[in-house]
């Protein structure tokens, strides 16, 4: 099944020639309605006649995410408020959240695409699907159910937190479809083992994303739950979850270029690498009116390959992520900076400025442990007191990165110093 | 009078309590008492030396976290419920005892180290009662 044949399907001629009419269309507007981009271009000599389609793309300046900390919040917004009908807001390197808003025909849009991805996955109007990501702020839970309306699915927003009421619905409701993180789905698998639920479901499908995974973690959810999954991508601040999913082929994710306009390129010159060889993934959004953006720099890895897949549709497809550019971490589908980390540990006076971070996955959940060390002269000399501390970091922590982190407490000398650029990461999850 | 009381944290891992010891051994520092206060992660290793103040500098050089904690060491009957009324004293004053050990035993006496919510008023009354707190020169000359 494919949701909207006519964009799907078109081919490459067609969509470079939509692209290039969308780009002219979407460089017009952010000239005229965003300062950021008008000052940029006008640095760089550029008019908005200058760009004549998708092939002067490469003349335009790059967005990054450390452009939208410095507008925060609305500073980039091409739309009047008025027009805004919803924020979402995912974190920023330090303190500020990246804040980003949407039209009324943005999150029609948004919905176009989710569709879009669902249909890829399998599901239908007749489908009953949860979404089991968080409702809120995160782009996560109300993106897929936008989606989901849209296909005209029964849809029932489990959001997150509850996974005994998650397991007890998908089988008293007859859930056939699930959208949720990777890891979260393998541990609600566990919970169905356990409780000898799995010959009760009639789940048949599965999109999960917000986290990067493996193909050996997707057969393995296949094979638990007898069901087929798929991977769907996408970042607040290109729109959310819908920019890309995979179909049933499993050879690449289809991005829905109609909208989102890709790029991969080389890391080190930002020049386009040849389709197949990989780079760092950047968008332009060529439709979008709330948050319009210019090249904007994912930092993800992948590759891209533009020939006509098996499913049928001719869009091009990005390979499953291959690391990030930065020092970025995904845990529980949240993004995490070390960087927010560290931010937050400055400011308790009792620890040095020496961290480690930690990340794991136990039972198919991640975890997160920062070993911190204590300055000497505000040790406690009770263990009550060593606790106190524990727990006013954690909280400290929990704060600036909407996790809740196991904080270790080490003895001095004890973490790595390094002379050039700092290792503050351990990541024994395989992911990429 | 107060006493030193030298701290050290461990982490829980093998090998780390005998580092400690190594140090002060390299130091001819010698312990008289101990106390291990333990979590699953780490430990917090107490300690009443023979030079405190030496000890804590030689275990800051080779990398541990040390602090030096006034404590009371008090000199009590070595028989059976003195102990009781020695706590009895200060709880009725609402001093509470945040950890206690037990430091030596010398013929008919015993004492403890006793590190209470309030150390000077905890001093105050003991002295009141007619308790012996012990120096930190006689400590030293323990054992």
């Amino acid at each position: 099944m494919i949701w909207n044949e006519t964009k799907e399907c078109m081919s490459r001629d067609e969509m470079t020639a939509l692209q290039s009419a969308r780009l002219v269309k979407t460089v017009d507007y952010v000239y005229h309605n965003v300062e950021f981009y008008r000052k940029k271009m006008q640095k760089l000599g550029l008019l908005p006649g200058d760009i004549k389609g998708i092939e002067d793309i490469e003349k335009l300046p790059f967005t990054t995410k450390d452009d939208l900390r410095d507008n925060y919040p609305f500073g980039l917004f091409a739309a009047p408020e008025s027009q805004i009908v919803r924020i979402h807001a995912s974190s920023g390197t330090t303190g500020k959240a990246t804040v980003v808003g949407y039209t009324r025909r943005d999150l029609d849009i948004w919905a176009e695409c989710v569709a879009r991805c669902l249909t890829m996955a399998g599901v239908t109007k007749d489908d009953i699907i949860q979404v089991g990501y968080g409702y809120g702020l995160f782009t996560g839970g109300l993106g897929a159910h936008g989606g989901a309306e849209k296909i005209g699915a029964m849809v029932v927003p489990m959001s997150t937190g509850n996974s005994k009421k998650l397991i007890t619905m998908m089988v008293d409701f007859g859930v056939t479809a699930i959208a949720c993180t990777p890891s979260y789905l393998l541990h609600i698998s566990e919970l169905l083992e356990q409780a000898d639920m799995i010959k009760d479901l009639r789940l048949r499908t599965a999109i999960c994303g917000a986290e990067p995974w493996t193909d050996k973690m997707r057969s393995e959810i296949e094979n638990r739950l007898h069901i087929s999954a798929h991977d769907i991508y996408g970042l607040s601040e290109v729109m959310g979850p819908g920019v890309a999913c995979d179909c049933a082929a499993h050879n690449g994710l289809h991005v829905c270029e109609d909208h989102f306009y890709p790029e991969v390129l080389d890391t080190a010159t930002l020049k386009p690498v040849k389709p197949g060889a990989t780079g760092e993934l950047v968008f332009t959004t060529i439709t979008k009116e709330g948050l319009p953006l210019i090249r904007y720099r994912t930092k993800d890895l992948t590759s891209i390959n533009y020939d006509k897949c098996e499913c049928g549709r001719t869009s091009a497809r990005i390979s499953k992520f291959k690391g990030r550019v930065d020092d970025m971490l995904i845990i529980r589908g949240v993004n995490v900076f070390p960087s927010q980390v560290e931010a937050a540990l400055v400011d308790i006076k009792e620890v040095t400025p020496h961290y480690m971070m930690i990340v794991d996955r136990v039972n198919n959940l991640d975890t997160l442990e920062i070993q911190v060390e204590i300055d000497e002269r505000y040790f406690p000399d009770e263990i009550k007191g060593l606790e106190a501390l524990t727990n006013k970091i954690a909280h400290t922590v929990n704060q600036a990165i909407g996790l809740n982190a196991k904080i270790r407490i080490v003895e001095p000398q004890t973490l790595t110093r390094s002379e050039g650029k700092a290792v503050h990461v351990i990541d024994k999850r395989k992911l990429y | 009078m107060n006493a030193k009381q030298l701290s050290v944290f461990i982490e829980n891992r093998q090998g780390r309590l005998g580092e400690v010891l190594d140090v002060l051994k390299k130091n001819d520092i010698n312990i008289i008492s101990l106390s291990l206060a333990d979590t699953t992660e780490y430990g917090l290793l107490r300690l009443i030396v023979s030079d405190p103040v030496k000890g804590r500098e030689a275990l800051s050089q080779d990398g541990f976290s040390t602090m030096l904690t006034d404590v009371l060491v008090i000199k009590i009957e070595h028989k059976a419920g003195s102990l009781r009324g020695l706590l009895k004293i200060l709880g009725e004053k609402q001093i509470n005892i945040e950890y206690m050990y037990g430091l030596s035993i010398d013929g008919e006496r015993a004492y403890v180290v006793l590190k209470p919510s309030d150390l000077r008023a905890a001093g105050d009354i003991l002295e009141t009662a007619g308790v012996k707190t012990v120096s930190a020169e006689e400590i030293a000359k323990l054992n």
